[in-house]
């Protein structure tokens, strides 16, 4: 809750906290965890705030003679410069190779103090989208819909064979059958609801279950 | 507002007011977070026969360009009454006295807000008073910082705030509409009850230094426990879906 008091005197402030009179106080509503000698609060909602490294799904929103500039769901849209894009542009010819409204996935290339932010498309497993859905939550419950080390991700690809990629902008790209992609949607839809309960992954792992066995005696 | 007079009795001889309130009693008030989807955090609230509803977008991108600032957010705040809050129609549109107190209750959440996280953008507040019954710029601004907090935008605090004012010559907690039109002073108030901070103070007729301070002594006391009702709208707001509000320790799974 923010102004709520973090008792500790031997922790030091994490993320979402702030110091007065030496005291840590919480600046956010959410959940406080206690990680090595840090006090962090783990935030329960808000927007997409960029991280350097973090993997994001964007949407080309505008094109200039030597950048795009993406949509990635954070407060500015993020320029990509066509230095960071895995084809040899030349000037003047970036709209051959994407265009407005193309889905590409992204890796953030900095942040820096002024939250000014760039992307790159200069990495393994980046590229630009094609068929497939994408999906919007809450970008804070994306650690639970990844799940323990992506447990629950796993979980939903095994039982519904898409191809899922979540962007820790709280986009997620699915690919597959359409009945399973619509089952895939269902039960992201149901960890954002319920993210911050117990037995969620239980919970998950009893619909897909249920929704997997309706379908395939049909289908067959 | 300040004081018509009138020969409306509003406090009775033993000491209760019209609405059978005592003078440091407050109206009734409920508040309940996230009610509106689309908006970032949003808040609901109901003070008595106030009905006030708050949505906070953002951090986003502030338009027009000229006024975002390149070490911090703005807070923008936009407090409207619709035409039907009122019992006689109000005519809808900004005004004199809702751009006024746009303006300062934006100014009171810019305190509490660490703008300087989020250079270049804007934080939108809007207010909209269904029902108004008097004290609707410290209910707008209780529940426009519930919102904010649901919004997930980090603040040194919540913002409680309340109006004290002085009807038939005596000091009396949260205004009432009568006793706001027929009495003679309007005190509105917004602290930081952790700390004491004033965030926002205006006056509106006249009273005397002792009886600002005992004023100050009633909204202090209040605003007390609109903060714990404020802070037990939030708690609710998660509680409700499955575990219990005393979930906040290290028990989540994470990534």
């Amino acid at each position: 809750m923010p102004g709520d008091l973090l008792d500790g005197d031997k922790l030091r402030p994490g993320a979402g906290t702030y110091v007065e009179d030496g005291k840590i106080y919480a600046a956010i509503l959410g959940i406080k965890t206690i990680k090595s000698n840090y006090v962090n609060i783990i935030p329960m909602g808000g927007r997409y705030i960029p991280c350097v490294g973090d993997s994001v799904i964007g949407k080309v929103e505008d094109i200039g003679p030597s950048n795009w500039l993406i949509d990635i769901n954070a407060p500015h849209p993020a320029p990509l410069h066509v230095n960071e894009v895995p084809w040899r542009v030349e000037f003047g010819d970036t709209a051959r190779y994407m265009n407005v409204g193309d889905v590409i996935l992204a890796k953030i290339l900095m942040v820096d103090e002024t939250m000014r932010f760039q992307v790159t498309m200069k990495d393994q497993g980046l590229r630009k989208l094609q068929d497939g859905q994408i999906v919007e939550i809450s970008p804070s419950k994306v650690p639970r819909v990844i799940g323990k080390s992506g447990s629950m991700i796993q979980m939903i690809k095994g039982y519904t064979n898409c191809r899922i990629f979540v962007g820790q902008n709280g986009r997620i790209w699915l690919d597959g059958e359409v009945d399973n992609i619509m089952h895939a949607i269902k039960a992201i839809q149901m960890i954002e609801e319920d993210a911050h309960s117990f037995g969620l992954t239980e919970r998950v792992k009893e619909y897909l279950e249920g929704v997997t066995q309706q379908t395939s005696p049909g289908s067959e | 507002m300040s004081g018509t007079p009138s020969d409306i009795k509003l406090i009775y001889e033993n000491g209760i007011r019209i609405d059978g309130r005592k003078a440091d009693e407050m109206r009734p008030l409920k508040i309940e977070a996230g009610v509106l989807k689309r908006a970032d955090g949003s808040a609901y609230l109901e003070w008595g026969k106030n009905k006030i509803i708050a949505a906070v977008y953002g951090p986003r991108e502030c338009h027009p360009r000229h006024m975002q600032n390149p070490a911090k957010a703005i807070v923008q705040c936009k407090y409207n009454m619709m035409s039907f809050s009122v019992s006689d129609r109000k005519r809808p549109g900004p005004d004199r006295r809702s751009i006024e107190i746009s303006k300062i209750i934006s100014e009171a959440l810019e305190y509490v807000v660490f703008t300087e996280n989020f250079p270049r953008t804007s934080i939108d507040v809007y207010i909209e008073v269904l029902q108004a019954n008097a004290g609707t710029r410290v209910a707008g601004l209780t529940a426009a910082s519930v919102a904010l907090a649901d919004a997930g935008i980090p603040m040194k605090d919540l913002v409680p705030a309340v109006a004290v004012g002085k009807a038939d010559g005596q000091i009396v907690l949260d205004l009432n509409k009568e006793e706001d039109n027929y009495g003679s002073a309007d005190l509105p108030i917004a602290m930081i009850p952790r700390t004491g901070e004033v965030l926002l103070m205006q006056m509106d007729g006249h009273m005397t230094m002792e009886e600002v301070d005992k004023a100050l002594g009633y909204a202090k006391k209040a605003c007390q426990e609109i903060y714990e009702v404020q802070k037990d709208a939030l708690r609710r707001r998660y509680a409700m879906s499955g575990g219990d509000a005393g979930e906040d320790d290290s028990s989540d799974e994470e990534a």
